[in-house]
């Protein structure tokens, strides 16, 4: 006999309706003609706007026009021109003695459009970033993330947000005032700084400087003092801990992370970013596999500046409570977690940059693709990757992440640098064939890029881990479930024991 | 004549320089000196800005507003009576003297030399400043450089030398 209750019962534990329905998210189906309708009109269109577009770029009216919606760097361009054309048709009684220069107008212009461009995209796309890590990290752990707010908890940012404003800010006492508010503030400035000198497409950077990766290096650490004064002045021992080991986790791994980069600026010879991407477009080549050594020091240095989780020790929850920000509240604390997700898409950048091509896919950004859209799809990618770093490692000891930064990386980027001198000696020199040397180079780092990375390791006593795992088992003597059930058959029937 | 922008910025910068240094010596806590120290190197690295000398800008950042300002606050730290009055110091007076004497050099030397101002400055005649200074540094003045290179791994070295745990 069935117990029907019961079945059902088994049913809905068993099967897919494991949540109750109510905490289910319902998936909003189109039920209505209508919306079928619209629909189909919707593909309809958007298709032969395509097909239009598409003419449009085999036609080539689309080139070096303002109205160029893959390079809008070219608008730009045409603006600036425009406002030098005003500028020199004004009143000569305003300018007469070109006090105010001949490119005033542009130069206020394009600096204010550019910078309202870098801090609207900055302010979106934190808010974004904060559900996107939310729900990933979730997915990795098995949970549901925010899925309340908003629909699929997209607005939950925002709520947040608002929380936090409203929150009381606490300040501790004995804390050092000017230096406790300073820091939130500061340690702003440095990540919209990073977004300047990012190559969007081949006319789109906003700050074209020749100096691109010493401004990038400069201006990352200039986070460090913001970090120590926060530590420093909120008369907690914990945060100045926090603080401490921010400082020594930056300066060591700000040794590796400049000396990956200045084996790109041999190959490349140009420190300016857009030349890097450009040479990355020239030769079809991205700077990842022929640089393998330095993408992961470059890598690993990053997500250790970058306070992300496999090397988060600066405020490691489990030994000190949340390192230098233990004391900010309110949204002087949210100010360093959105901080904390800006410097994380901007590594993704600068990483999708450096040795991913940055806005070039192999000839692709010349057709209907819009560069900065290769750029932010590669972008998005890197910062996925360290989502899932932080979903997926456990967390680094102090003392295994110094030695790691001085006994490992750094022997290893001061050989890269001096193999990558010598095959940039040799390109200089030699008129070779590029497909060859290249090539040759290529397979020749990832070949030295494996041996030292794993020589290394094993040289310093690294060794994988050889224990045999601890299966659990059970021991009838001492208890567990095999001695509990034979305690209850026991009790159950008296005689079956002393057949044992 | 310079234009407008430039003139405006070199006067802001040189009172974010100006008033960063007085502050540095008026402040009565050795990490706020340190803080206003930066904020002086920093308004520094915008009057190379404004001098077109990109290189020089950004290593003054890098350098002094990232790494010596961090030394620094490592001294201060290390320092047994760090957060003693600033001004309570032995050497007021002598400092005083050596400053005068120094500012009173940079002035005869500001006002004896013939300064030659170019009359037509635009951006063409200040090419990327990078390749420059990096053919100087390993073409003209190589000795130096190599001395420099030498001096700084002596010093690492000592540095490892001094930290160095006894295994006996």
């Amino acid at each position: 006999m069935i117990n029907p209750v019961a079945a059902v019962t088994r049913l809905r534990v068993m099967g897919p309706a494991y949540f109750p329905t109510g905490i289910r998210e319902r998936i909003p189906r189109p039920r209505s003609r209508v919306l079928l309708v619209a629909a189909i009109v919707f593909f309809v269109v958007s298709n032969a706007f395509n097909v239009f577009l598409g003419y449009l770029i085999v036609n080539g009216s689309l080139d070096d026009k303002w109205y160029d919606f893959r390079d809008l760097g070219i608008g730009m361009r045409e603006l600036t021109a425009w406002l030098d054309t005003q500028n020199a048709s004004l009143p000569s009684g305003f300018d007469s003695v070109g006090f105010l220069g001949d490119h005033w107008m542009s130069y206020i212009a394009t600096g204010f459009i550019g910078a309202f461009a870098i801090l609207n995209f900055i302010g979106i796309v934190l808010l974004i970033l904060v559900w996107t890590e939310r729900r990933l990290l979730a997915r990795i752990q098995v949970r549901r993330g925010p899925n309340r707010v908003g629909p699929y908890g997209l607005l939950q940012p925002l709520a947040d947000a608002l929380k936090l404003i409203q929150k009381e800010t606490l300040i501790p006492e004995g804390a050092d005032r000017f230096l406790y508010y300073l820091p939130p503030v500061l340690i702003f400035i440095p990540l919209m700084l990073v977004w300047g000198v990012m190559p969007w497409t081949p006319n789109m950077t906003y700050l074209d400087v020749n100096v691109g990766v010493l401004y990038i290096l400069a201006v990352g650490s200039l986070s460090t003092l913001a970090i120590f004064m926060a530590g420093w002045s909120s008369n907690n021992h914990y945060a100045l801990l926090g603080a401490m080991r921010t400082i020594a986790m930056m300066i060591s791994y700000a040794i590796p992370q400049s000396l990956s980069l200045l084996a790109i600026v041999l190959i490349v010879g140009s420190m300016n970013l857009g030349d890097i991407v450009a040479w990355q477009s020239d030769h079809n080549l991205w700077l990842a596999p022929l640089l393998p050594l330095a993408l992961f020091s470059f890598f690993f240095s990053a997500t250790a500046e970058l306070n992300r989780t496999p090397n988060d020790i600066a405020e490691a929850e489990s030994e000190i409570v949340a390192g230098f920000h233990t004391e900010y509240s309110g949204m002087k604390f949210g100010l360093y977690l959105a901080v904390e997700l800006g410097n994380a898409l901007a590594v993704g950048a600068l990483v999708a940059t450096f040795f991913l091509g940055g806005w070039s896919l192999f000839g692709l950004e010349n057709t209907l693709l819009p560069p900065y859209m290769i750029f932010g799809v590669k972008m998005a990618m890197m910062y996925f990757v360290f989502i899932w770093l932080r979903g997926t490692l456990p967390r680094f000891r102090l003392d295994q992440l110094m030695a790691f930064a001085w006994k490992y990386l750094i022997p290893l980027t001061i050989l890269n640098v001096l193999i990558v001198a010598v095959e940039a000696s040799i390109l200089a020199r030699w008129d070779v064939n590029e497909f060859i040397s290249l090539g040759l180079f290529t397979i020749g780092n990832i070949v030295i890029a494996a041996v030292l990375l794993r020589g290394w390791s094993r040289a310093l006593g690294y060794r994988p881990e050889t224990e045999p795992l601890m299966h659990p088992t059970l021991h009838g003597t001492v208890g567990g479930l095999k001695e509990a059930q034979r305690i209850s058959s026991v009790a159950a029937a008296p005689d079956a024991a002393g057949s044992r | 004549m310079e234009s407008a922008g430039i003139i405006a910025a070199f006067w802001i910068l040189a009172a974010v320089t100006v008033g960063g240094a007085l502050a540095v010596f008026l402040s009565r806590n050795l990490i706020h000196a340190v803080v206003f120290l930066v904020l002086s190197f920093l308004g520094m690295a915008g009057l190379f800005i404004t001098l077109s000398a990109d290189f020089i800008a950004v290593a003054q950042i890098l350098i002094y507003a990232g790494a010596v300002s961090i030394l620094m606050v490592f001294a201060v730290m290390l320092t047994p009576m760090s957060s003693r009055d600033n001004a309570n110091s032995l050497y007021a007076m002598p400092g005083v003297v050596l400053g005068l004497a120094v500012a009173m050099g940079v002035a005869f030397v500001a006002n004896d030399v013939e300064w030659s101002v170019l009359a037509d400055l635009d951006a063409d005649r200040f090419p990327t400043t990078v390749g420059a200074v990096g053919d100087l540094l390993l073409g003209r003045y190589l000795l130096a450089f190599e001395v420099a290179s030498i001096l700084l791994l002596a010093a690492l070295i000592g540095a490892i030398m001094l930290v160095q745990e006894d295994d006996a």
